[in-house]
């Protein structure tokens, strides 16, 4: 499998932060959106290192994951705006959003909810079920948030125990809700939580593309040759409020700054600039690009149908 | 026909299935220890035992259930599924519904309650009803060993979540049970003796204390239909309906508390839909609003017995007499 371009990489992120944006702008029309600005790398360069077989679970924070595992822009937009046309159907809105022809199983929102489904995913793959492909695994993204619910200890201790083949992707944002990471753990890094377990683990810059896709196909290449765990910490940070729309009148100006210094899109078209992998008149026309797809797949969405009212109670039951 | 108790029924209907099924496995506290004879002839990777971790334990049956296996998971007491609680309601119960139905969860969830063990609260809580609440799952509690292995198994052939709740004094009771394949289908309720004059409605360990009233009753001169339940969610609506447009009385007994509780659902489906056939008030007769205590004495309180069943369904049969 051949990884993408670093310059694909970049589209990614700029398409992910314009779809998130965007979003951002209609708050009050989308209700419970949860943005990952600022955490664009990890979602690029952990897909990246993924393939076709493997399987996704995500949680609120999603757009990002969906986007580069290939989502179409439209149909997520229509079902953050709860349209007809959307990956659910209109159902999840933006809180849970599932597609199962990505292989992006089962996003839950309930913080941790993930880290207990994503043993079971992997458990399928390591018996060959029927929806499964072989020599897939299973990533899980969640953050430091749900790092501190008790789950995360529960699905770590069975994952090793029962040689699972499942990528733990830790996405270090700094902010749980509305708290301070530094308020609720004594440690900067998860990571430490979790080597008494056993597994491997490594931390790295998430907001440098370049090194959370080494550091990705290392751990994915662990998983699957192995067929046990990894744990993989991205740190990084939620540009952000929790959810749209947000003031952020409790972040520290200096620090969201800081990091702003640090924008993972930021870096990586300065890197790119500076190597002369991409050209400001090239970098240009990829912007051009980006925003004529977000403003295609708004339209789209605005355009979708509200799902019938019959649906309110169809899929209830299989 | 061939004689089975209850625990025996469940483990052959267990092993029957995972022969014909390659898809189902079995996970849980102690399961592997206590099932050597599943681990035998299926294999460790089907029968597993776990950690002490009832959370990641549903989750994991969860995830591996939206993936195609179908898994059975055995959570020991109903008390600890308040650990589990995410997993089963918020992913199992919900997921396929906010995927726009790309998912199933063809799960079956054991738990073990009910008084006569004298282990107190934190084993014993009928809480059934709480997953009745819960939108996208089935609730089964059965009476006797060929309802246990023909609703396990129906449970197992269906694609959607299932919680089995089994009474644990039931687990050593005897009951014969047809010989070779038997499956008794969700959602459909039993009329275990036909009577005109009043209605008793139960589930699991109850329903035997109905039938018991049920003949003292016949000595009193009244003639009780007894019905048992079996399936919770979906309830069998049409039969409870035509028993009580029929008998006109209605007392419905289980061992749970009778707050927001299945006998509450069935008097306002019967108020609803049969209120023009009613002689008498609907009656419950229901376990306290307390948790269930460990003396044999107080625990044996705590559940509706016959005596009482008795006399509530002759106090509305015969004050209804004398009152004509």
């Amino acid at each position: 499998m051949s990884s993408p371009s670093r310059l694909a990489l970049l589209e990614t992120m700029m398409l992910i932060r314009a779809h998130e944006e965007r979003l951002a702008k209609d708050a009050g029309q989308t209700p419970g959106t949860c943005t990952a600005v600022g955490q664009e790398a990890a979602a690029a360069g952990v897909m990246a290192a993924l393939s076709p077989r493997d399987r996704i679970l995500t949680n609120h924070r999603s757009a990002g994951h969906l986007l580069a595992r290939g989502a179409d822009p439209g149909r997520l937009m229509a079902e953050i705006l709860g349209r007809a046309d959307g990956y659910c159907r209109g159902k999840s809105g933006s809180l849970h959003v599932s597609a199962k022809e990505l292989g992006v199983v089962l996003t839950s929102t309930i913080v941790g909810g993930e880290l207990s489904l994503a043993p079971g995913v992997a458990l399928a793959q390591k018996m060959g079920s029927a929806g499964t492909e072989a020599g897939g695994i299973t990533a899980v993204f969640f953050g430091d948030g749900a790092a501190c619910e008790g789950i995360l200890h529960e699905s770590v201790n069975l994952a090793v125990t029962w040689k699972l083949p499942l990528l733990y992707v830790c996405e270090n944002n700094q902010w749980q809700a509305f708290v301070r990471r530094d308020e609720t753990m004594p440690n900067a890094q998860v990571r430490e939580w979790v080597q008494g377990h056993g597994l491997p683990s490594f931390a790295v810059d998430g907001n440098d593309v370049d090194a959370v896709r080494r550091a990705a196909l290392a751990a994915a290449e662990h998983v699957r040759t192995q067929g046990t765990p990894y744990f993989l910490e991205l740190v990084t940070y939620r540009q952000r409020g929790h959810y749209e729309p947000d003031d952020q009148a409790y972040v520290d100006r200096d620090e969201l700054a800081r990091w702003k210094e640090r924008d993972p899109i930021r870096m990586l078209r300065e890197r790119l600039l500076a190597e002369g992998v991409i050209a400001r008149g090239e970098l240009a026309h990829l912007e051009q690009r980006v925003a004529d797809t977000i403003a295609a797949a708004h339209a789209f969405a605005l355009a979708s149908p509200w799902p019938e009212l019959r649906e309110l109670t169809t899929d209830v039951y299989a | 026909m061939q004689e089975l108790t209850v625990n025996d029924a469940v483990s052959s209907a267990l092993a029957e299935e995972m022969r014909r099924d390659p898809r189902v496995l079995m996970f849980g506290e102690g399961v592997a220890t206590t099932r050597p004879d599943l681990v035998a002839e299926f294999g460790s990777e089907r029968v597993r035992n776990t950690p002490l971790a009832e959370a990641v334990i549903a989750g994991t049956a969860a995830g591996a259930a939206a993936m195609g296996l179908r898994p059975v998971i055995d959570l020991l007491y109903a008390p600890f599924l308040t650990l589990s609680m995410d997993a089963i309601i918020n992913s199992a119960g919900k997921l396929r519904y906010l995927s726009g139905g790309q998912f199933a969860f063809p799960m079956v969830v054991l738990a073990r309650t009910g008084a006569g063990w004298g282990v107190g609260a934190q084993h014993n809580h009928n809480l059934e009803a709480m997953f009745v609440h819960a939108p996208g799952l089935k609730v089964v509690m059965p009476s006797n060993a060929a309802d246990f292995k023909g609703l396990l198994k129906s449970a197992l052939h269906d694609d959607n979540p299932v919680m089995f709740f089994m009474d644990m004094t039931l687990g050593h009771t005897p009951g014969a049970v047809p010989a070779g394949e038997h499956v008794v289908p969700l959602g459909r309720a039993a009329v275990l003796r036909s009577g005109r004059d009043v209605t008793l409605v139960s589930y699991s360990k109850t329903v035997g204390h109905c039938l018991t009233a049920a003949q003292e009753l016949a000595e009193l001169g009244v003639d009780a239909e007894v019905i048992d339940l079996r399936t919770l969610k979906p309830l069998d609506e049409a039969t409870l309906l035509r028993s009580v447009r029929k008998s006109g009385r209605l007392v419905v007994v289980h061992e749970a508390a009778a707050p927001c509780g299945v006998g509450a659902e069935i008097a306002a489906l019967v108020s609803e839909q049969a209120f023009e056939a009613l002689k008498s008030p609907v009656r419950r007769l229901t376990g306290p609003d307390a948790p269930a205590p460990s003396s044999w004495v107080l625990e044996q309180a705590g559940v509706p017995q016959p005596e009482a069943i008795v006399r509530a369904a002759a106090g509305l049969v015969l004050c209804d007499e004398v009152s004509a």
